[in-house]
């Protein structure tokens, strides 16, 4: 189990490690090269000899690769030029990102909550309505838009049925406290309650929104892998020593059937973070979604390579996670 | 998993001896099974429709899909958005134009954008997982850290940060965006396939007969390791229709907008979704039609073309 361990470890410096060279030729292959994203096209020779100087584009390529480097592993990324000119790179990702966390872990909550038992019972009722229904539903989920899916609950509840709040992370009125940025958990922190039941009313149809693909793609999973599991021999061995059901149902197949499931939400957090920067555009929500989006557009690179190193490194941790579990799971793995 | 492999390989080798269809090549059983499978009728059918509406639409669309409608064309009621009337079934976008000429020439952009995007990953893939696959050791080992890292960027954040380093935007940007993203996917399934292959006693036997190496990998390994490989390319072709639309929803698509797309006009609509939802619902129905039709088409074939289920 160390050995493996160590192994995805190593495994994952790499993936940072090149990461960070491509980052670097990406910065380098900007049309113009950094001096015009900052100058624009029509700054003179001499100011762009300078800021060249300033920025030590002048020194070897080596050596302007290792100082990127250093400074990035310090957490300087540089300073944003256009989402919010001025903050440090960094400071815009941290200000951002707990509303897009808040955002994701809801949503997979509700993807989870809600994918395991239906894909278990459309699994032990083979066929039945439940099975039939959920099965439509993941292959019309797949295929629907997040985007359209943010409009559509945004539509019919905010606007038409005005049930919920259309926009934003809390209403304006509101002096809540700030403890972590989550603004659910900080209203529950300071016990303003009222604040907390804002917050979360404003998380529920963005979360909704952005949990449908994560819910048919882990119903699916789930129910294969039940299907799977209740074909396997050790299963038709339970039966015959004469387990109960119950038995059978909870230690047999449902802990063989969890591997392929845990794996697969482990996937999901990298499209829920795309789905993120979709869902916070349709509800304004000021998390690092919009940051990309902002930042794409004015070409904010500073901005742009915090968010894709940080979506990168918590993707691969993610994943390292769900393999580690995995090898907990099933002691096979550990051996290898 | 073992032990289902060795039921599976036992049982494959008692069906070869007594099926009927012995002589009957994997391509053709699964024709078979196509045919009679309900998912794949409804997926063809609804891309045939769309594929026929691309191709006629220049000639059924209306109106000029880029030209405004005037003042004294058209009643425009209290809003300036013209509500539907002769002449302008769907009425107007929020800008005066025909709302049903730029759906049906929408469908034009959109396959357009889907099918390049597709065909460019698929290329860069098969170049990539060829390359993995064939030669494997350091070569393997080389280009998987690559795919590894480009699997390792959430795609839509890829599709994006490819599509920020184009000076001027267009439908272009788009394509490349998403087909980038869609390289790493096909190189790590061709490989995975490929390498399966090598190992597998056909090749062997080639190998032991002294066939040349190219040979090998494109007459003997290729052909046998692309099932999986169509499964997914029409899969992507619904994944590149949903995140081009993302990807012009972002603004990343073409500036002008004379040329319509749907996920552009979903996009624009986006400012008028609380008084006129009309402008959004229409391209985004075509958008789900679309990439439906083409995840039955390429759900059912993964299950035609899944050994397990030939009888």
């Amino acid at each position: 189990m160390l050995r493996y361990t160590v192994r995805r470890l190593a495994q994952m410096v790499l993936v940072v490690f090149a990461l960070s060279i491509l980052l670097f030729a990406w910065l380098r292959s900007l049309p113009g090269g950094p001096v015009s994203a900052l100058l624009g096209d029509r700054a003179t020779p001499e100011s762009r000899a300078a800021l060249e100087a300033q920025l030590g584009l002048d020194r070897p390529i080596l050596v302007q690769y290792w100082s990127f480097v250093s400074r990035a592993v310090t957490g300087d990324f540089g300073t944003s030029t256009g989402v919010q000119r001025g903050t440090p790179a960094l400071e815009v990702f941290l200000q951002r990102f707990p509303a897009t966390l808040e955002l994701s872990i809801m949503a997979l909550l509700l993807a989870v909550a809600f994918a395991i038992p239906v894909g278990y019972l459309a699994a032990r009722r083979r066929g039945g309505w439940l099975d039939n229904v959920s099965i439509v539903w993941s292959l019309v989920g797949v295929a629907v838009p997040v985007f359209f899916l943010a409009f559509l609950l945004k539509y019919v509840f905010a606007v038409e049925l005005g049930w919920l709040p259309a926009s934003g992370r809390q209403d304006t009125g509101i002096d809540a406290t700030r403890v972590t940025g989550f603004f659910m958990l900080d209203g529950v922190l300071t016990r303003e309650w009222d604040a907390a039941w804002n917050a979360f009313v404003h998380l529920l149809l963005p979360a909704v929104a952005l949990s449908t693909i994560p819910f048919a793609v882990i119903f699916r999973i789930t129910r294969a892998a039940v299907l799977d599991v209740m074909d396997e021999d050790y299963v038709r061995t339970a039966r015959a020593k004469g387990l109960t059901g119950m038995v059978i149902r909870r230690r047999h197949v449902l802990h063989n059937a969890m591997l392929p499931v845990v794996t697969t939400i482990g996937l999901q957090t990298g499209a829920l973070l795309a789905g993120a920067i979709l869902t916070e555009r349709v509800f304004n929500i000021s998390g690092i979604g919009q940051a990309v989006a902002l930042g794409f557009e004015r070409k904010d690179f500073p901005v742009l390579q915090v968010v894709i190193v940080s979506a990168a490194m918590v993707y691969v941790l993610v994943n390292l996670v769900v393999d580690l579990s995995y090898a907990l799971i099933d002691p096979r793995l550990r051996t290898r | 998993m073992v032990t289902t492999q060795r039921k599976q390989r036992i049982d494959d080798l008692a069906e070869s001896g007594a099926a009927p269809d012995m002589g009957v090549s994997l391509a053709v059983s699964a024709w078979r099974r196509l045919r009679r499978s309900p998912v794949f009728l409804v997926g063809a059918t609804i891309i045939g429709v769309f594929v026929l509406v691309a191709a006629l639409a220049p000639f059924v669309a209306p109106h000029d899909p880029g030209a405004y409608m005037l003042e004294d064309q058209v009643s425009r009621a209290s809003n300036t958005i013209p509500p539907p009337q002769d002449g302008h079934p769907l009425g107007g976008d929020q800008y005066g134009r025909d709302l049903l000429s730029r759906i049906l020439l929408g469908s034009q952009q959109t396959l357009l954008v889907a099918v390049l995007a597709t065909v460019i990953g698929l290329g860069g893939g098969l170049i990539l997982g060829i390359t993995a696959g064939a030669f494997g050791g350091w070569v393997d080992a080389f280009v998987m850290r690559i795919v590894d890292v480009m699997l390792s960027v959430p795609s839509l954040l890829l599709a994006v940060s490819i599509g920020a380093l184009f000076v001027q935007q267009s439908q272009f940007t788009v394509i490349v965006a998403v087909a980038i993203v869609q390289i790493p996917i096909f190189g790590r399934l061709l490989r995975g396939t490929m390498l399966a292959q090598r190992a597998s006693d056909h090749v062997l036997a080639a190998r032991a007969l002294g066939v040349k190496p190219t040979a090998i990998v494109f007459r003997h390994m290729l052909p046998n390791a692309l099932g999986p490989v169509i499964v997914q390319a029409t899969l992507v072709l619904a994944l590149a229709i949903i995140d081009a639309a993302a990807l012009s929803f972002l603004g990343l698509g073409a500036a002008d907008d004379s040329t319509p797309e749907w996920g552009q006009m979903l996009g624009s609509a986006q400012q008028v979704i609380d008084s006129h939802p009309q402008l959004a619902f229409y391209p985004a129905i075509c958008i789900i039609l679309v990439a439906l039709g083409f995840t039955l088409v390429g759900e059912s074939l993964r299950d035609a073309l899944d050994p397990k289920n030939r009888r």
